[in-house]
């Protein structure tokens, strides 16, 4: 199953090694990771899209815990946390596709970043699944070129990761 | 006071209460050994192989449950120091390996003897660190030895520039650290504990297994004593040896694949399998799916990673062992009448395992014309002293030490169960007798594993260390010889060493003494004078060449599908 998973760092050397090693080393999957700063000194933020049953999420939010720099693991269910994230995307657009490309980001609320004759390079943001069905439709017009960010996820509601 | 780097680590270690490091000095530590000169609080060894001082340090910490501490250069030096870290980091015990390296402005520059040991060794330590500015090297050192130290232990590296050992700064030790990501928990769950207390009370079959954590976690008394309580049988894995004493009549010895026959027996048949500081390991389960089939785990360790990592457990404990131990003893002993009943209804269980015992006990066939190697470690047993230290190399003769040796006492068998070492034994021994220079200190190995750092010899004999040196000699690597027989139509691939040593001249040659024996009426002679000889002894015994480790569970089979020795 696809978990999302918070993890709050200390803002050290060799932390992003420290993590995605224990990964790779362990044989647990990374779908994305994503790390930036927080507003809090000395603390970066990753969130981690992993696949894995109950035991191996448990050995993965164990196994994070137990690296000294991580301050925190959530493991957010569906339900808990709000995802977004960002793709930027290049697509063939000419002649009669360049109307159905403007369509379709009309409908997914995106923004077209950059154009030429030929493309245009789109901005979408949303859930991953949003951002998986604009790219479905695009796709068949040609996708050039495609990047995304994998998602960053915060907690629903009025508290905050300290509780 | 204001004082440089170098200076500033050696002050940070005396405060840590080291007086004794094994290390080697190289072109990015030739300050911090210039400070050492003149630095007379701490004592250092100086081996011959960077690898086989951290196995030094290794030994030295298991023999005396303080943090070892090694020192290497950058470089070559770091690289070399990458088993003994592993083969640390894998049993958990705590170090603090301390490397040269580059100067900063150098790093990642390719620079000579720059080697990126903190990415290399990140896989095998609890954590390790770069000093980048001196004025963080107070705070990182102390970290370094609280993170080695608590929870389940384990080598920590501190990687140390060049540059930052001639920067000089105010040196203030601080008195205590803040680490916000590290807060081990050590006090088990009192709910859980009573729980598990009512689960032993109920159960008709209990064993007790026993792992590493125990002796780490100094939890023997505790263990000893909730055992002898409620009568309940107790099974160690390698590591745990020593931790239960073997000559007790509730003791099952060692489990897992060249474990005893009544010890797998009692796994397989019971109904509350309660394991203590133990991980589950494939060399002690066997077929996972067939382990243990009827019974229900209580797991108790400090690291919360090892619970539900292998199988599946009822009631898992996260914490200090002897702490929860103690609790338990505590809960054990509000229930008087209960106790009493209790040890009562184990009477059938207890005669269920000495049944099996007197079937199969430990066994080998003994020969008047062929030394056997099973013969010498008990004759090793019945000649040592009560708490002499033994460290061994690995495989037949680790095993074999395992199995007949019978340990007493906790932290007198300093192996490597984990990453399985060859090479570990001499300078592990080396460690534990600079850390006892008055006990016997034993270091059994083959004639392989031996050969992997004979060069320690030079190290024993400079520091006076009166290691005794007993070599199992079959001239094959035995175990992997047995495997091929067993498994592989004895096709001998590269496990004959062909070429014979004289392992007494060796000894000469080094400054040592060497006794042989090739005949079984030798051995306790030759043992005898190799105990009541001044200095470092090789003891040499040609043993039975292709004699195996029995009783075996083949890899992959359940605990039930024993080879026994005939």
């Amino acid at each position: 199953m696809r978990h999302t998973i918070t993890v709050l760092v200390e803002n050290e050397f060799g932390v992003l090694s420290r993590v995605s090693g224990l990964f790779s080393g362990r044989g647990f999957n990374i779908d994305s990771l994503s790390v930036a700063p927080t507003n809090e000194d000395g603390i970066s933020r990753m969130t981690i899209v992993t696949r894995g049953d109950e035991q191996i999420m448990e050995q993965i939010s164990k196994q994070l815990n137990k690296l000294i720099d991580v301050i925190k693991v959530i493991d957010f269910t569906d339900e808990s946390a709000i995802e977004r994230e960002i793709a930027l995307i290049k697509v063939t657009a000419e002649d009669e596709s360049r109307a159905e490309v403007l369509r379709i980001v009309d409908i997914f609320r995106a923004k077209i970043i950059d154009v030429t004759p030929r493309s245009y390079t789109i901005e979408a943001t949303g859930s991953p699944s949003k951002i998986d069905a604009i790219l479905e439709l695009l796709r068949p017009l040609g996708l050039k070129e495609l990047v995304r960010t994998g998602p960053a996820a915060i907690g629903r509601g009025a508290k905050g990761w300290k509780g | 006071m204001k004082m440089n780097g170098a200076r500033i680590l050696l002050e940070c270690l005396k405060l840590e209460g080291v007086d004794l490091v094994f290390g080697y000095p190289g072109g990015t530590v030739i300050n911090l050994y210039d400070e050492l000169f003149t630095f007379k609080e701490i004592r250092h060894i100086l081996p011959r192989h960077e690898q086989a001082g951290v196995h030094a340090a290794d030994g030295y910490a298991r023999a005396s449950g303080k943090v070892g501490v090694a020192i290497a250069t950058s470089g070559p030096g770091a690289t070399n120091t990458v088993t003994g870290i592993a083969t640390a980091y894998m049993d958990s015990i705590p170090l603090v390996v301390i490397t040269g390296q580059v100067p900063t402005p150098l790093i990642g520059n390719d620079a000579f003897q720059e080697a990126d040991i903190i990415g290399i060794t990140r896989p095998c330590t609890k954590h390790s660190f770069l000093v980048r500015d001196v004025k963080e090297l107070a705070t990182i050192v102390k970290k370094a030895f609280y993170i080695a130290r608590s929870g389940r232990p384990g080598p920590v590296l501190i990687d140390f520039p060049k540059d930052v050992q001639i920067a000089v700064t105010e040196f203030k030790y601080p008195d205590t650290i803040e680490i916000r990501g590290y807060k081990p928990t050590v006090e088990g769950h009192p709910r859980q504990i009573e729980k598990a207390v009512g689960m032993l009370l109920t159960a008709q079959k209990p064993v007790i297994y026993v792992g590493g954590g125990v002796i780490l976690g100094n939890a023997s008394p505790e263990l000893v004593e909730l055992a002898r309580k409620l009568n309940l049988p107790v099974t160690t894995t390698l590591m745990g040896l020593g931790s239960f004493p073997e000559d007790d009549p509730l003791s099952l010895g060692l489990l897992g694949m060249h474990g005893s026959y009544y010890a797998n027996m009692a796994v397989s048949h019971t109904d509350l399998l309660v394991a203590v500081g133990a991980r589950f390991d494939d060399r002690v389960t066997g077929k996972i799916a067939t382990f243990a089939p009827h019974a229900k785990i209580i797991h108790i360790d400090v690291d919360p990673t090892s619970i539900k990592k292998n199988v599946r457990v009822d009631l898992p404990i996260v914490g200090d062992v002897r702490g929860v131990l103690a609790k338990m003893l505590k809960v054990v002993e509000m229930q008087v009448e209960k106790v009493a009943d209790f040890r009562q209804s184990l009477q059938p269980w207890l005669t269920e395992i000495d049944e099996w015992k007197t079937k199969h006990p430990m066994f080998y066939k003994p020969s008047t014309s062929v030394i056997k190697p099973q013969f010498v470690i008990q004759k090793l047993r019945e000649l040592s002293n009560p708490d002499a230290i033994v460290a061994t190399d690995v495989g037949q003769h680790q095993m074999w030490t395992a199995q007949f040796f019978q340990f007493t006492r906790p932290r007198t068998l300093l192996t490597s169960g984990g990453l399985g070492t060859m090479g570990f034994g001499l300078p592990a021994a080396m460690g534990a007798q600079a850390a006892f220079p008055k006990r016997q200190v034993i270091a059994v190995c083959g004639d392989g594993g031996f050969q992997m750092n004979l060069q320690e010899l030079a190290t024993i004999v400079q520091n006076g260390l009166p290691v005794k040196i007993c070599i199992l000699n079959n001239n094959f690597l035995g175990m992997v010889r047995q495997w091929q027989e067993l498994f592989f139509d004895k096709r001998y691939s590269q496990t004959c060493m062909e070429l014979p040593i004289d392992f007494i001249k060796l000894a000469e040659a080094f400054g040592a003494k060497g006794f042989q024996a090739t005949k079984p009426n030798e051995v306790a002679a030759v043992i005898k004078k190799g105990f009541k000889t001044p200095g470092p002894v090789i003891m040499e015994f040609k043993v039975a060449r292709e004699e195996k480790v029995l009783p075996m569970v083949p890899a992959g089979a359940s605990l039930t599908e024993m080879v026994l020795a005939s």
